[in-house]
Formats: structure tokens, sequence, C-alpha cells
């Protein structure tokens, strides 16, 4: 079979998978269902595998399979098509082996809900959305791709749909991307008038001459590759869930927690930094435009570190943690490291992933309890999970042995230390390098702390749920969801009680998750250990030019990468150092004085309702926006059309006359034939007098 | 296939012929509801044929009106038929839409079943009508006249308020076409021609233009509706039965569109460039201020109306952008609307038929008793936000890079329409379909049956096969558009 075929028949899979499930899903059963899903997922993640290997170890050139025609008016040509190379090869193979272990995973985790066809048919149709978008050859496919993502979060998100902070965090996850893609959307505007195309393939060698030139746009003068950087780079916000547009990830954690870590920190939320390194050939010529990709990253990474310090939801310490992590792979590619941030990319799909799972894994054994503060002493019960826990925690923590010669570490050291030591190389050509080095070194340091605490809190400590859940627990208080997050119970069956297995009411006892549950962790932690050591040298050491063959352009003047390799040696060792640094602070708080922490947290301060209320965004934009939109709808409405448009038109003087008349009318039956056969006498009259008047 | 002889007129009256055989069979059977309704299905499913071998037999690579009839008729008119590329589509749309019109009023109208089918049915001829009409008067004919059915259907099988919505639909929209009449009689004297393709060529002065362009653009705003002339739309949707809103939504309101691109851009093109900002102006606050106000509104039906009228708003920017893709976009915004909205409208019949409410308070929670209605309707609802890969996205993408190029301000108001519209229709979504249900009397709900799936079908498939294969609609009205936009730049200068 041709490498064509095969990719196409990969890309589509699990398009056939998420149709069965989701039309036939219950016809067929639950059991088939998934076995369809999972198993049309795991063949496309051979065929990831299989073009990536070719592409890393054999001499695969890059190619397109021309799919279908899509949209074509004048120059606006656009096509279904896949598109093979470096990235989108990459990308592949993180979607694809996410996506299949978490489909995997999903069997254990969704084991008691009554919608699981639904739920793999939407994880499904993600996947292939998720695809689309990796092997887009034009920005409209990519659109597609981009949107199509955003509902199949906005589906999973509300799967549990008679929950209301369920529904209300879809909705805010699907607007808010829908703000970052009403810049995207004008930025491919905007590249089409500048370019006359929006196929890759005949944008990018054009790009260069435009360096430089200028492009107007709401009435001012913009340098015209700056613009369109822009605006393209607002999608990137959304989806990705940068500072400003960063509100809609936490509380995307309302979904089940296979889809916090399948979309919402190893795949979708990271679509922004794969668009930001695909268009390299725009950014490297954008140079304002780079720079605030650096700086809004460089703030994303540290802020939500800060909040990630005090939130006390297992998952929304992790969401806040991908948040921060994306935040480094977009000042990365902000720098003109893209190379970097790919890798960050990489690795972090596997150990994020790896820690969402293994929360799940938590909550799961902890019978729907996602409060930390009522977690503690897990990992003699949780044994596995807890090795797999630490194994993530040691991998984004980034501790490792640097050097120049000789480096040995978990995932996320090789990929984070890359980053770091590519904005330090970066200070000789951009001014905001050092900036966004000092910025993630810090970040780094937090990292460490909340991921600690995590663990901490989970597994070690004091037991602190058996006197509380004895209460707490009772599964029939489904039907009504607290408003808190701290007493969330995850699943909620579609008839609200459920038929769960591990129904009991009597004191908790947490326990291991099953096999089917552990396999994808055990899977994802070799990824977590060793993606980094095994394609350092492909993505950003020695190889990385043979490697990209041509996907990420970087400029005659970015030698970010090469110079990256020369840093002096404290760069080297700085995270290390402060990373460190993070740990023992979390050690001290949280083991060495236990309790210590909680109790300053109860004292409450400024600086820990700032952290915790998340810096007061949801707060400032509900009173901006959405409080604002809802006023100037209720302007509108009653003083526009009704008092002013309405007022002054029908219900007006005009109006006056016709209404006693119908008024009149009503006494009659039939009345409404009575009018209509006068109106057409009038229109007849009318046109008898038009036409006499013509004639004459 | 064989040629039909004189196809323009069977298709356009054959929907009479099946209304004077219901009048017949009134005269003649005891049951005439029921036979009522199958020759009323019947006939319009013919029609629908009939169409599509029209359709399969037009050559889209001419620009030129086919299939052409031209006989003398009275007083200089002639009796004129032809379709371009843009008409024959709306023509098929309007084929497309009666029969799903006719299965949605099965059971649901119970009175005066014989006089609702002779409204849809003479509705149908006169819609079919204005698009192949190439003579002025028999356009104007046609035009007007639909005005009658709809008023009928109205204000017979309305709502509660349907006398007021009634009036109101009629006096705005006679108000217009006095003054579309007047500016025909001053071109028919001008040129010297009632014939639509001649009025084409000929060249209006500077200063006639702008009068005639407005007289035309008051008529057709007012049916588009454009802001600020919208307000007869959301009264007459709440009041009109549930097929009279798709009618209206998916059709009549088309007319403004296609009327645009056939008299104001080609025969004053001159003035469709002096009066763009007013059209851009109108057009981008019918999308915010239109999307603000539906996300406000408490009954379903007329946060679907205040969306159409938003949704319009791309339209009439798009056909006036100047170039291809703002004017294949209007034309493609105004079929896939036709499919969005009258779904949408049927969506909203379904839950109407089961509890005889459009309270959005009213329910909640639909989605775990009717599963089958909530996919549907969500799929809708998407569509209706321009999820890329339903038809809706293609007309607003490709009317806001076509307004991009004369105004990046008008592209830039525009496409908050794309925030606004997610945030009224899924907040409409999830106030109707999610959580829990607490209204008791929703506790027995049941899902869409076997008609009403059968009537959401054909309107899935065309929302996703236009979306992901726009090329279906594109072709066929690219070189029709070419020819007018082509002939804008060139009279213009542009």
């Amino acid at each position: 079979m041709s490498l064509e075929l095969l990719v196409t028949l990969g890309v589509f899979a699990p398009l056939l998978g998420a149709a069965v499930a989701g039309f036939f899903g219950r016809r067929i059963g639950d059991i088939p269902s998934q076995a369809v899903t999972t198993g049309l997922l795991f063949f496309s993640c051979a065929v990831a595998w299989t073009v990536f290997s070719q592409w890393t170890w054999g001499h695969l050139e890059p190619f397109t399979v021309q799919v279908a025609p899509f949209i074509n008016v004048g120059d606006f040509q656009s096509n279904w098509a896949i598109r093979i190379d470096a990235l989108s090869a990459v990308m592949l193979v993180v979607v694809t082996t996410v996506s299949s272990l978490v489909h995997l995973y999903s069997w254990g985790y969704m084991a008691e809900d009554d919608s699981r066809p639904r739920f793999f048919a939407y994880l499904s149709l993600f996947t292939f959305a998720m695809l689309a978008l990796v092997t887009a050859a034009d920005f409209m496919q990519l659109f597609f791709g981009w949107e199509g993502v955003g509902l199949a979060s906005y589906l999973l998100i509300g799967f549990w749909f008679k929950k209301p902070t369920a529904s209300a965090a879809a909705i805010k996850a699907f607007v808010v991307n829908r703000v970052g893609d009403f810049g995207f959307a004008l930025g491919i505007i905007t590249v089409f008038w500048m370019f006359g195309t929006i196929q890759f393939a005949e944008l990018f060698p054009m790009i260069a001459e435009r360096a430089g030139t200028g492009w107007s746009f709401l009435g001012y003068e913009w340098s015209a590759l700056d613009l369109a950087g822009v605006l393209l780079f607002i999608g990137a916000m959304g989806k990705s869930a940068q500072f400003f547009l960063h509100t809609w990830l936490p509380d995307a954690m309302e979904g089940p927690t296979p889809v916090s870590a399948l979309i919402h920190a190893a795949t979708m939320v990271t679509a922004g930094v794969y668009m930001v390194c695909l268009l390299s050939p725009i950014y490297e010529y954008a140079p304002t435009a780079a720079m605030l990709i650096a700086i809004t990253g460089g703030i994303t990474a540290l802020f939500a570190a800060t909040v990630g310090l005090a939130q006390n939801d297992i998952k929304r310490v992790i969401a806040y943690s991908t948040c921060s992590q994306l935040g480094y792979m977009f000042f990365a590619a902000g720098v003109g490291a893209y190379q970097a941030a790919m890798f960050h990319l990489f690795t972090h799909a596997f150990f994020k992933a790896l820690l969402f799972l293994g929360a799940g894994s938590v909550i799961h054994g902890m019978h729907h309890e996602q409060d930390m503060r009522k977690m503690g002493g897990l990992w003699k019960l949780l044994p596995v999970t807890y090795a797999v826990m630490m194994i993530g925690t040691i991998a984004i923590t980034g501790i490792g042995i640097p050097g120049h010669e000789f480096k040995f570490g978990f995932a996320g050291f090789y990929s984070k230390d890359s980053i770091l030591e590519s904005a330090f190389a970066a200070a000789d050509y951009s001014p905001v390098g050092l900036f966004v080095f000092f910025i993630g070194l810090f970040a780094a340091g937090l990292t460490a702390y909340y991921s600690w605490r995590l663990v901490f809190m989970t597994f070690h400590n004091k037991p602190a749920w058996k006197e509380e859940h004895a209460h707490d627990h009772a599964h029939d208080d489904h039907a009504q969801p607290h408003a808190q997050i701290e007493t969330h119970s995850e699943p909620l069956h579609d008839d609200g009680h459920g038929h769960d297995d591990h129904g009991h009411h009597g004191p908790l006892k947490p326990h291991e998750s099953p096999w089917v549950m552990l396999v994808p962790l055990l899977l994802l932690s070799v990824g977590a250990i060793a993606s980094g050591f095994a394609f350092y040298e492909f993505f950003v050491g020695h190889h990385e030019h043979e490697f990209w063959r041509g996907a990420i352009f970087t400029g005659p003047e970015n030698h970010v990468i090469h110079d990256s390799h020369e840093v002096p040696t404290w760069v080297l060792w700085a995270p290390l150092v402060v990373s460190s640094i993070g740990t023992f602070a979390a050690v001290y708080f949280y083991v060495l004085r236990e309790g210590l922490a909680r109790r300053m947290a109860e004292r409450g301060g400024p600086l820990n309702s700032f952290l915790s209320n998340k810096w007061y965004f949801d707060e400032i934009y509900d009173f901006l926006f959405v409080k604002g939109a809802k006023a100037l709808g209720d302007l509108f409405w009653k003083v526009g059309d009704v008092r002013i448009i309405d007022g002054l038109g029908p219900n007006g003087a005009a109006w006056a006359s016709l209404k006693s008349a119908a008024r009149l009318a009503k006494i009659q039956s039939g009345y409404v034939y009575h009018y209509a056969f006068v109106m057409l006498l009038g229109v007849a009259g009318l046109l008898a007098f038009a036409i006499y008047a013509w004639g004459a | 296939m064989g040629a039909i002889p004189n196809i323009l007129s069977v298709v356009t009256f054959l929907p009479l012929v099946g209304a004077l055989l219901i009048l017949i069979g009134r005269l003649t059977t005891k049951n005439a509801d029921g036979l009522a309704r199958w020759v009323a299905l019947g006939t319009t499913l013919v029609t629908l044929a009939v169409s599509c071998v029209l359709v399969a037999q037009f050559d889209p690579s001419s620009a030129a009106y086919q299939f052409v009839e031209r006989y003398a008729w009275f007083a200089g008119a002639e009796y004129h038929l032809g379709v371009d590329g843009v008409s024959i589509l709306f023509v098929l749309l309007t084929a497309f839409l009666l029969p799903i019109c006719i299965a949605a009023s099965w059971t649901t109208i119970k009175d005066r079943v014989v006089d609702y089918m002779i409204a849809f049915l003479v509705l149908e001829t006169l819609v079919i009508g204005v698009f192949t009409a190439l003579d002025l008067f028999l356009f104007y004919i046609f035009f007007e006249g639909t005005l009658v059915p709809m008023f009928i259907i109205i204000g017979v099988w309305g709502g509660a308020n349907r006398i007021y919505a009634a009036y109101k639909f009629f006096l705005y929209t006679l108000l217009g076409s006095v003054l579309m009449l007047l500016a025909m009689l001053w071109m028919a004297n001008e040129a010297g021609t009632t014939s639509i393709p001649e009025l084409k060529d000929y060249v209006f002065g500077g200063w006639a233009q702008s009068i005639l362009w407005l007289a035309f653009f008051a008529s057709f705003a007012v049916k588009m509706p454009m802001w600020p002339v919208h307000t007869w739309l959301p009264d007459a949707h709440v009041q009109a039965p549930t097929a009279g809103s798709v009618i209206l939504a998916g059709i009549l309101l088309k007319l403004g569109g296609y009327g645009f691109i056939l008299f104001n851009v080609p025969m004053f093109p001159d003035a469709s460039v002096l009066y763009r900002p007013l059209v851009f102006t109108l057009s981008v606050i019918a999308i915010a201020y239109t999307s603000l106000v539906a996300f406000r509104q408490t009954d379903i039906k007329k946060l679907i109306a205040y969306s159409s009228v938003a949704h319009m708003g791309f339209v009439t920017m798009g056909i006036f952008a100047g170039n291809e893709q703002g004017m294949q976009g209007a034309i493609f915004q105004m079929l896939s609307h036709g499919l969005i909205s009258g779904a949408l409208f049927l969506c909203v019949g379904v839950v109407y038929d089961r509890m005889h409410t459009r309270e959005i308070a009213f329910y909640g929670g639909l989605t775990s008793r009717m599963p089958w209605y909530a996919a549907i309707f969500l799929m809708f609802t998407m569509a209706n936000v321009g999820l890329p890969g339903t038809s809706g996205f293609i007309g607003e993408i490709l009317t806001m890079t076509g307004v991009y190029e004369a105004s990046t301000w008008a592209a830039f108001v525009a496409a908050t329409g794309v925030i606004l519209s997610a945030v009224y229709a899924l907040t409409l979504y999830r106030n109707v379909m999610f959580g829990e249900i607490t209204n008791p009397a929703l506790a027995t709900i049941k899902d869409i049956d076997l008609r009403e799936l059968a009537i959401f079908v054909p309107l899935i498939i065309g929302t996703i096969w236009l979306g992901v294969q726009p090329g279906l609609v594109l072709d066929y009205t690219a070189a029709s558009v070419d020819a007018v936009v082509g002939g804008w730049r060139l009279a213009t200068g542009g």
C-alpha cells in the first residue's frame, strides 16, 4: 500500500470511528463502540509512527495528498489535503499516541458512564479534527480543524450536560476561542489580500519580498507582516489559552479527566504553538509580532505558575501548569527558537498527559474527589499511580544533569532547558530574550514548587479523607452538583443516579485503578522518561537541520538554536538550581512543616486571595463583557428597536390609522381575507396605473 | 434526459396546477383535507424533480440566461422567462424547501387545510416566478404577489397576535414596493424596454442612477431585512406557523438579496459605488446590533429571527463588496441560510408542537429526553454559528474576505458577529437543552418521530454537503457573478 493511501486512511479512520459510535452506538452497544473507536485510533497511531520513523530515520521527502477541492472563488483557492512534513509528522505522532492511549484509558475511567458511545464518538471526532488541522496545506483547512477541535472541546467539556458548571464552562471555552478566531479569521483574510493566496506552499516563498512594506488596516498604516502575524497570533492565544484569553482553560476541567489530558493538555491547546511554528516564514520577517509572542508567552508562563501555587483542585493545578508550559513554548517561538518550542510541545504532551491521567487515576481511586486537601497518604494504596506521578513530576520540573557535552534527565529537562538556553542566546538578536529567560527561569522554580506540592498533598501527608468522606460521598447528591469547585463530584450519569460499581456509602476506601487505565499510564511514562533523551539530537541538537528539512524556516540572521549550545555554563545550571529551590520549598511547607501552608492559606491575606482568585480575571471579564453585552443588548432591543424604530415607524402615526381599521375589522369573521383582497386590489390598481402611464 | 419544452413555465406554474387540483378536490370529495395534503406534497415533489432536471440541463460555464421563453404580452410588457447561474439555484432552493414545509405542516395544521395548502402552492409559483422573470412588470407582479399568500398564512394560521404582525409585515413591504414601481416606470420610459437583460446593458445617467438605486434599495432592504427596517421580521416570525417561518426566512428574505444582484448592482453601477458606504454601515450595524438583541431574547423564535437579520447583514455587505468573493459569498450565504434558518425554525416547531410555547425559560434539560433532537438542534446551532464544515461558514468567510478589500472597518465589525453569534446561539442551546429537567411538564416529552426525522434529513445532508463541497454552488454561480462583478468594475472603471 502506498504511503499516501495509508496516511489518508490514518487521517480518516477516527472520523469513521466517530460516525459509527455516534450514529449507531446505541444500537451496537457500548463495548463494540469502544472497540471500534479505539481500534481505529490505534490504527491511526501505527500509521503516524510509520510516517514519523520514516521521516526521522529514513529518507522520506515532504509530500501532500490532494483529497478534494474545498473553497474556490477567484484567487481564493483551498483544497482538502494532507500535508506531510516534519511538523505534521511530529504532530501526527503526538496526537494519535496520546489519543489512542486516552481512548484505552477511558475504557476504565468511563466504565460507569451511561453515554459511553457518545463519549468515544466525541473523542474520535476531536482526533479527526486535530489531524485535519495539523495536516492542512492551506489556511481554510487549518481553520476547519481549528474550529473543529473547538467544537469537540465544547462537546466534551459539556459532556456531563446536566451539570450547570459544565455547560457554562463549555460555552466559555467556545466563546473565548471565538474571540481568538475573530483575529485569526481577519489574519487569514489579510494574508489573502496581501499575497493573493491562502496556500502555504505558494505563500511562504513570497513572504521575504513583502518584508518592510506597509499595509493599511482600519485607517492606519501598519507594517504588513507584523499586522498579519499579530492577527494570526490572536487566534493562537485563544486556542492555547495565553494571557488575556486563558480564562476558559481552568474551567474546561469540568470535562471528564481523559478529555483534559488529551485536549486541554497534550494536543488541542498546543495548536497555537504549532501554528506559530508552521508560520515561521511570516514571523521571521515580523519582528514586532514575534516580540509580542515572546512577551505574551513569558507573561503567561509566569502568571499561570503563580496561580497554580494556590489552587487546591488537583486538575486545576495541572491546568494552570499547562497554561504556563504553553507560555514557555510561545516565548521560545517568539525569540526564534521554533525547534525548541516544538520539542517542548512534543515532550510536554507525554508528561502532561501522564500527569492528567495520573490525576484521573487518583480521582477515580478517591471516588470522584478532586480537592487535594481531602487527599493525602495515597502512595501506599495507589502505588502504580504514585510511581507514574513521580515520573511525570520529575519530567515537568526538569531535574537532570546539565552539561555541554553530556546531559541526562527526563523529557522535560531537555526541552525546557533548551528553551531557556535559546532565550538566553536570543538576547543577541531579540530585545526580549533576556526578559523571557529570567521569567522562564523564575517560573521554573514555581513549577517545581506547585508540582511537588501536588504530589505531597495527594500522596504524602496524613490522610485527610477517612472521617471527612463518610458523609460526603453519597452518590445520590449527584443530581445537584455543588457550585464550588472543591466539592465537584465528577461523573454525572445520564439518569443522575448511575449504576456505580463502587456506590457504597461507607467510609472511603481509595483503590488503585484497573490495568486498562494503568497500561496507558505506564506507556506514557516511557515517553515522559525517554522522549527528551531520544529525540534531543533531532529536534534541537546537531541533526535538527536534517530533521526539520525546511518545515521550520529560520531567517538568515537567526542562529538561536546554534547559539543555544554555546551559552555560558551558569545558564545550564541555573534552571536546576532554581527548580531545586522550588522543590525544597515544597518539601519544607508540605513535608517538614506539614500543615503550615494550609494554616497560612486559611489565614488568607491579599496575596493568597489574589492568587487563588486567579488575579480576578473572571470577575473583571464578567463585569466588562458579559454584563456589558447584556446591557447593550437590552438597550438596542428595548430602546433601539421598540421605542425608537417601532415608535417612530409602524406604531407611530402611520400605524394609527390602520390600527383603528383593524379593530373595526375584528368584529367580522374572515377579516383577513378581506384585507388580502383589498391588498390584491391595491396592487392590481397600481399595476394598471403603471401600465397605463407607461403605455401612454 | 429529454428536454422538457418551456421548462421554466412548467416549473413556475406546476404548483398552481396543484392548487387548482385541490380546489377541484374540495368540490368533489369528502376528505378534502387528506387529499389536499397529498396533492400538495405530490405537486411540490414533482416541481422539485422538474427543477432538478432544469439544473442538470443547465450549462454553468455560461453567464447567459438559459431556457429563455419570450412572448409578447400586453401593453408592451413581455412574458419573458430565463435563468442564470444565480437564479437557478434559488429556484432549486424554493422547490427543495416547499415539500419540507408541506410535510412539516402535515399534522400540525388542522384548520382550513385546503386553504393552507393552496396558499403554499400559490406562494411557490409566485416565488419561482420572481426568480425566473426577466421582464420588469412580470417581476413586479410575482414579487408583490408573494405578499398576499404570506400575509394570509400569517394572518389565518398564525399565533395570538397575528393581526398586528401581518399588518406590520404588509405595511413595511408595501412602502418599499410603491417606490420600486415608480422606479420601474421611469426605467421603462427612459430605456424603452421592460426586458431586464436589455436594461442591464442600458446606461442610466448618474443622477437617475442615484434616485433609481434608492427606490429599489427601499424595497429590497425591507425584504432582507436590513437595519433599521427589520422590526417587522421578528413579529412576523413569532406569529407565523412553523412552515410559514421556514418559507419566510428560507426564501422570502432572499428576494431582497436577489433583487440587489438583479437590479441595483448591474443597472446602477455608479450609484452602487456611491451608496456602498451606506450599505456597509447598515450591514455591519445589523450584524453587531441584532446579534446583541438576539442574545437578550426570551422567545426562541424571536431569537432566531434576529439571528436571521444578522446573517443577512453578511449578504448585503457581500453583494456590494465589488469582487467575486463578496458576491459569491453573499449568494452562498443566502442559500445556506435558507437551509439553516429553515431547519432552526423547524427545530422550534418540534418543541412548540409538543408544548405550545416558545418561551426559553419554559424549557431546559431536553437532551436527556430527546437525544436525537438534541443532536439535530446542535448541528444546526453550529451551522448557524458558522462552524467550518457546515454551509454557514462558507458564506461568512467569503463575504468577510470580499468586504475586506473594500473596507477593512466593515470586515472588522462584521467579524465580531463571529463571536456574538456563538454567544447567543450557544446560550439558547444551553438554556433549552442542557441541565436537568426541572419543569414537570417536560418529564414525558417525546423525541422526534420518523416524520420529523425525514424532514430534517435532507436539510442535514444539504448543510454538511455544501459545507464540505461548496463548489456545488460556487461553480454554478461563478460565471454569472463574474459577469455582474466584471460589468460593475468595467462601468465604474474600478
